[in-house]
């Protein structure tokens, strides 16, 4: 049996995950980054390794991707996370031709072809402004946890309008409308509006074609996915393995090069 | 002269001659105070060389001073004592290093720059206008501003022989008479209208070969980096205007150009993708940014940069040295409103030039600190890729504010554009 790997370090969570000949998910690991990136790659790799009581030999090919994709230094060649989550949402979801992806630091939209090649891509710059980092100090301000806050939010009767887009001083909107006396779940409700209309921004800069997928650490937020898909018009896509994308698709790319013999494809600079 | 020797001697002759003269150029201005040689702060859209340099004034670009300060690294010294002085750091990082640089009396890493005695500006830029108030603030000089008609709408130029345009020529050569009585003034010298021909004859030179030079680019592999070549060559093609070393330096670029395109010498060991640049250039990191694209095997072979940075230029129009004030108007009104045109309805020339340069993408670069040139570049985009099947990137940082440039986004996008490329190519040749 020929295993495959990838490992998405981003710049919230590291991921790993290992595929078998049939482009099965045969193991998958989540850890925080942390300060090292080279040890989050090197752990989260190494507890995909282990779930599945493999020896990293019997794995022929590890892509690397994320923004610290050039830090797996156990990596066969690293490919960007963009290629990667596009690749892997047309895999989880044939019907895809549009991709949201939000992390904790980036959110990007893609445009891809039924196959999953790039068609076009957007990200926000510099700036944090609707990412999952945006929903980090908005829990941080109102002291709930993180993997709470969209259940909070959709008990919202009349969200409050958040007219910051810096996620610094978001933060101080959210007190300031404590402070007015808003009920949580309203300013929460408000939050999640703000960095969906954000994303939605971007992905009309390079066209929303249905179906969407929906993928990144977010999507683990109920409330972020309820607002997208009231927001958008229609269901988008989400699965229970959607913050593994960027993973998936690097694990897919390496699969490609195993079965075309290890032979590297054009455009791709393969690890000296 | 045997190939080996051509090769040698012929091969990047026009990036040293450029640095070169460039220093030259400099040195230049650093005396001219001390031999009472007045100057002229001009801008590139539009600098009206051809009448400044009838009354032999220096022609100062401090958007080439500035941009200078950002490829040697010392911008941000500039810009914090703009901003410790009370500039916004929204505004444009052009002038701000140059208003640092006057508060510092002209210290400049290549040079000391002199003060203006006169500041001549067109409307192509809005900055511009309240650019030359500050010196007008600072030094009490007097401040000519050059209105020129634009164009009003999207594909909408009129040409010579059309009422519209005759009327926009008379507008512009009434202001260029004004032009040539303030310049007596200041400068202290008749007008002579032998010598503004003998500038005419040079700047035709020069438009030609810059001309001559752009379409070369449409060789394979391309013979010139329209990013990091195409900005000394720009930087010439603007201090060197209406000289006889400014023409002859154009014809041996061209010459150089040509015998690159005979022998099929390229810019890159390995060209795989051709690229066409648009907006100004990421300065502070100029040689990095270029790489980032080289490493890909991708090759800028145009850039809206060479269009509207050389005033137009690169139409290649040529004046009529029999009729000179005339001819003057008309070219300064086809050349300044071709600048303007190539930063806000540039999308139809990017959309024809796909083929004839065999373009696999186009690279869209808004800055932060100039929102006249970025403006509208996402609509140009999607106009572009409705018209062609080309690849296209849109990256955000500066022309001088490395605060705002984050080197590893930067390539995370490139790199990105790149695997799409890749993919493209190995679609359409499995088509």
């Amino acid at each position: 049996m020929a295993y495959g790997a990838g490992v998405d370090v981003g710049s919230t969570q590291t991921k790993a995950i290992i595929l078998d000949e049939n482009r099965q998910i045969v193991s998958r690991a989540l850890i925080d980054t942390g300060a090292n990136v080279v040890l989050a790659a090197e752990n989260a790799y190494a507890e995909a390794l282990r779930n599945l009581s493999l020896d990293e030999r019997e794995v022929e090919y590890v892509v690397g991707t994320g923004y610290g994709r050039y830090k797996v230094t156990f990596g066969d060649t690293q490919i960007t996370e963009i290629s990667c989550h596009g690749r892997g949402a047309v895999h989880m979801f044939p019907g895809t031709r549009s991709v949201v992806d939000m992390g904790g630091q980036d959110t990007k939209a893609i445009r891809v072809s039924p196959t999953g090649e790039i068609l076009d891509f957007c990200m926000n710059d510099k700036c944090a402004a609707g990412t999952g980092r945006f929903l980090g100090a908005a829990a941080a301000a109102l002291e709930i946890p993180l993997g709470e806050l969209g259940q909070v939010a959709l008990q919202a009767e009349k969200a409050v309008k958040i007219s910051t887009t810096c996620t610094v001083f978001a933060e101080s909107e959210v007190v300031s409308w404590l402070g007015k006396g808003k009920k949580i779940e309203d300013i929460l409700l408000g939050v999640h509006q703000s960095i969906v209309s954000r994303s939605l921004g971007l992905m009309r800069r390079v066209g929303i074609e249905p179906e969407v997928t929906f993928t990144g650490g977010v999507t683990k937020n109920i409330g972020v996915v309820t607002v997208l898909n009231e927001m958008i018009g229609f269901p988008v896509n989400v699965g229970p393995d959607s913050h593994y994308m960027g993973a998936l698709g690097a694990a897919l790319f390496a699969m490609d090069r195993i079965m075309a013999g290890r032979v590297p494809v054009d455009g791709e600079r393969e690890k000296a | 002269m045997s190939d080996a020797h051509s090769a040698d001697s012929l091969v990047g002759r026009g990036n040293r001659d450029g640095a070169a003269l460039f220093r030259d150029w400099f040195e230049n201005l650093t005396h001219a105070p001390e031999r009472n040689e007045k100057s002229a702060y001009v801008f590139v859209m539009g600098s009206i060389a051809e009448i400044l340099r009838t009354f032999d004034f220096h022609t100062v670009f401090p958007e080439i001073n500035s941009l200078q300060t950002a490829v040697r690294r010392v911008a941000h010294e500039y810009l914090n004592t703009a901003e410790d002085y009370g500039y916004s750091p929204d505004i444009c990082g052009y002038v701000k290093a140059d208003v640092a640089m006057q508060l510092q009396g002209g210290k400049h890493p290549m040079g000391l720059v002199p003060k203006p005695d006169i500041a001549v500006y067109t409307n192509a830029c809005n900055t511009y206008i309240k650019w030359a108030e500050i010196w007008e603030r600072m030094y009490h000089i007097p401040i000519f501003t050059l209105d020129v008609p634009g164009t009003r709408q999207h594909l909408g130029q009129t040409w010579p022989g059309h009422p519209d345009f005759e009327e926009d020529k008379k507008y512009v050569a009434a202001q260029l008479e004004e032009l040539i009585a303030t310049c007596e003034e200041v400068s202290g010298k008749k007008f002579d209208i032998d010598k503004l021909r003998e500038v005419m004859t040079h700047a035709n030179a020069m438009s030609r070969a810059w001309k001559r030079l752009l379409e070369l680019n449409q060789n394979s592999p391309s013979v010139f980096n329209a990013v990091t070549d195409g900005t000394v060559y720009l930087g010439m093609a603007n201090g060197f205007r209406g000289t006889a070393d400014g023409a002859r330096y154009f014809n041996e670029v061209v010459e150089e150009m040509e015998y690159k395109a005979q022998h099929k010498i390229g810019t890159l060991h390995d060209e795989k993708y051709r690229l066409i640049f648009v907006g100004v250039p990421c300065y502070p990191i100029f040689r990095r940014f270029n790489e980032m694209f080289a490493e890909w095997g991708g090759a800028f072979v145009s850039s809206t940069y060479l269009w509207f940075a050389s005033g137009g230029t690169n139409l290649g129009v040529e004046y009529d040295v029999n009729r000179p004030l005339e001819s003057l108007a008309e070219g300064v009104l086809i050349g300044v409103r071709h600048a303007m045109d190539s930063m806000f309805f540039q999308h139809q020339t990017l959309i024809d030039m796909v083929d004839p340069y065999k373009i696999d993408g186009v690279v869209y670069h808004p800055i932060k600190s100039c929102r006249t040139v970025s403006t509208g570049l996402a609509d140009n985009r999607r106009a572009l890729l409705e018209a062609k099947d080309v690849g296209s990137l849109f990256i955000e940082s500066d022309m001088m504010d490395k605060r705002v440039v984050s080197e590893a986004q930067l390539k995370n996008r490139i790199d990105a554009f790149f695997e799409g490329l890749a993919t493209r190519k190995q679609m359409a040749a499995h088509a």
